[in-house]
């Protein structure tokens, strides 16, 4: 059964067209990964389904469990289970983490019409997460991804999305930056996660991250549209060949 | 264009007035009512300082004071009933209260246990009896030719006098509260000093819970050689609020200070500073948050006078609606005082597009060693912090919040004073809270 659908999806930014019809569906408790050149729209798809403002969808649908998504705000869609695992993270200068961790996970249960996590009960989820992702106690004591590395920065973006629980998880580049032991440890937090209750779109340029997170389905992307769909062998072909056949497809 | 001149507006006349009436029963014979006399003459000269007074462009008083309120009447029991809730924002501290009720001294309202080198006593005693500390430092400790200062010479009734002995530390901060109890418009001004001797530690707060009263407040504040003194002012007024502090500071001291201004129509908070010995260290900083049509100004000068001294200023502002910030921020550095390292930094978060923040930073230096810098910013929210916020599931209003939390965070997280610093950030959630 699929959890999202993404229908003909067209989407402009400043009048410049960067989504251009495209489809794709998420079968609950699969992993899809998305692979494309750059400037094919990916990272697009990501803040779209994440409800970024500046994005204008001027045709097509998304749907979560067959509701459409698109008029709600981001933090109603994160309510509703979407989780997006930024590319580059921001730094939040002043808001503590564990604060943040907090009143995120409090507003979606509170928008969800659950009551508040206890104390000790939310000290415990965030410290043994943090634990297993190689998060100091000191870490988590400072402010929002402030004075992190890069690799630091996307085991915080883990952090959040075990902590929240999403239903689907948007994860844009996670594997950039990471050397690769960071690497191992993000892709273990990552499947850890994985249920057949949850889905997770993971968008990457190299076939070297699905090695560690094994995608049931492999999507392209080329110019604002998905252009072919496989198996994660697809992976590997492209790995070989790259995008030069994608690329070319689109001079009609 | 020609400066005329022009007729003296309605609060000019009433101010004029009130201080000749008063003239006879104002405390303080001698030195001190020639004192008087000579700052009523500079305010005659001059009156009220409009946009056409530089130092003054901002915040024009000839046209924000429509009429001048009546000086307060002594605080009867009903007054000071009405007055014993005031200073909310600070009140769970652990200090030691002073309280003033419609500019007056209220000993009974205060906390006066007696404490190892700490002298406490009210102005208007001081000036009735010719106290020595009052005469050497009342008028002196910065002199200036500013008319809101001269007003607050001519008329000042009461305040505080506290003297710090030398060495001596005090267990408390002093909390002066400033609050309203006259049922009626009514205006005061209050004079306070505070002596800090050699080597001594205090924390001075002034906070300011006016009401619909006018308010006209000076504070000296001598800090003696190697002294350490935090200063705070808090301030919540609904009438015209202007408050100048003149602090001297000695050799290898410290002297910090932070005001924190919300919920205030007009509010204009004059820190003149000097630094007059060498190797002291001084941080002068504050927060405004405001909305409505509320108007704060910050107006500095900061004097370095002896060499080898460092100061930060560091203000930040708040702008929701069609709130006015108003930073003027002006470090001299004199001739010998060489390898001063002085730093000013104002940033501005405007929420709305109708919000106006005014930055007037400047830098006079005659010395040829020395690293000074200045910074102005401003800024609405950044978009991209509350996307990756809302993104998380954070509602719109609380992402702002957390913002401006994290905007104002960087300045209230250099006071020290635990208990004030919480009590300060407190507020402000609070503040964010009740945002329209």
């Amino acid at each position: 059964m699929s959890l999202l659908e993404v229908k003909n999806l067209h989407v402009e930014i400043d009048g410049k067209k960067i989504l251009n019809g495209l489809d794709l569906t998420v079968e609950k408790g699969h992993v899809a990964a998305i692979m494309g050149p750059n400037g094919s729209g990916k990272s697009t798809l990501a803040y779209v389904l994440a409800g970024k403002e500046d994005y204008e969808v001027t045709e097509g649908d998304v749907l979560l469990d067959g509701e459409s998504i698109l008029e709600m705000s981001p933090d109603e869609r994160a309510a509703k289970g979407v989780f997006l695992a930024f590319q580059y993270p921001v730094e939040v200068p002043g808001v503590a983490t564990m604060t943040f961790l907090r009143t995120a996970l409090n507003a979606q249960r509170k928008s969800r019409g659950e009551g508040e996590v206890s104390t000790p009960e939310f000290m415990k989820l965030v410290r043994d997460t943090a634990k297993n992702l190689g998060i100091s106690q000191e870490m988590l004591r400072r402010a929002v991804n402030v004075g992190f590395s890069g690799g630091e920065k996307k085991r915080q973006e883990i952090l959040q999305m075990s902590v929240l629980q999403p239903r689907i998880a948007v994860l844009d580049e996670t594997d950039s930056g990471l050397d690769i032991d960071a690497l191992r440890i993000v892709a273990d937090g990552v499947n850890a996660l994985r249920s057949p209750e949850r889905s997770m779109i993971v968008i990457t340029h190299y076939q070297r991250l699905l090695n560690y997170i094994v995608p049931e389905v492999v999507h392209v992307m080329a110019r604002g549209r998905v252009v072919k769909t496989g198996g994660k062998e697809l992976a590997l072909e492209l790995e070989a060949k790259g995008y030069a056949e994608y690329a070319g497809e689109e001079a009609a | 264009m020609a400066d005329v001149t022009p007729m003296k507006t309605p609060a000019e006349q009433a101010l004029s007035a009130a201080y000749e009436a008063a003239r006879g029963s104002l405390p303080g014979k001698g030195g001190i009512a020639t004192l008087r006399e000579g700052a009523f003459k500079r305010f005659e000269e001059r009156g009220l300082p409009h946009r056409r007074v530089e130092d003054w462009k901002y915040t024009d008083l000839r046209a924000l004071m429509r009429e001048a309120n009546p000086l307060a009447p002594a605080p009867d029991a009903a007054a000071k009933a009405r007055a014993k809730d005031a200073g909310k924002i600070l009140k769970g501290l652990d200090s030691r209260r002073l309280v003033f009720v419609d500019g007056v001294f209220a000993p009974e309202m205060s906390d006066l246990a007696p404490e190892d080198g700490l002298t406490i006593g009210s102005l208007a005693d001081a000036l009735a009896s010719g106290d020595a500390l009052v005469a050497e430092h009342v008028g002196s400790t910065f002199a200036t030719d500013d008319v809101a200062v001269a007003l607050n010479t001519a008329l000042m009734g009461d305040g505080a006098v506290i003297r710090i002995a030398k060495a001596a530390e005090l267990k408390r901060p002093i909390h002066l509260v400033f609050a309203t109890g006259a049922d009626k418009p009514s205006a005061n001004f209050v004079r306070s000093l505070v002596v800090v001797d050699e080597g001594a530690k205090a924390t001075i707060i002034e906070e300011h819970d006016s009401g619909d009263a006018q308010v006209n407040a000076a504070t000296e504040l001598v800090v003696g050689d190697e002294a350490e003194a935090d200063y705070f002012k808090v301030t919540r007024a609904r009438a015209l609020h202007v408050a100048s502090l003149l602090a001297q500071i000695g050799a290898k001291a410290t002297f910090n200070s932070f005001a924190y201004t919300s919920d205030s129509s007009v509010v204009r908070n004059q820190n003149f500073v000097r630094f007059a010995g060498e190797h002291s260290h001084g941080g002068i900083r504050g927060v405004s948050l405001q909305r409505g049509k509320e108007h704060v100004d910050t107006t500095l000068l900061i004097e370095h006078a002896a060499a080898h001294c460092e100061s930060r200023e560091q203000f930040k502002s708040v702008l929701d609606d069609r709130g006015h910030g108003v930073f003027q921020g002006k470090i001299v550095v004199k001739p010998h005082a060489q390898k001063t390292d002085a730093k000013m930094m104002t940033r501005s978060l405007l929420l709305t597009d109708e919000a106006e923040a005014d930055n007037k930073p400047e830098l006079e230096i005659f010395a040829d060693d020395v690293v000074c810098g200045h910074g102005a910013t401003t800024s609405a929210p950044d978009k991209a912090l509350k996307f990756y916020l809302m993104s998380r599931g954070i509602p719109e209003p609380e992402a702002e919040a957390l913002l401006i939390q994290a905007f104002i965070g960087e300045v209230v997280e250099e006071i020290g004073n635990e208990a004030i610093r919480e009590a300060l950030m407190n507020a402000a959630i609070e503040w964010m809270g009740s945002r329209g």
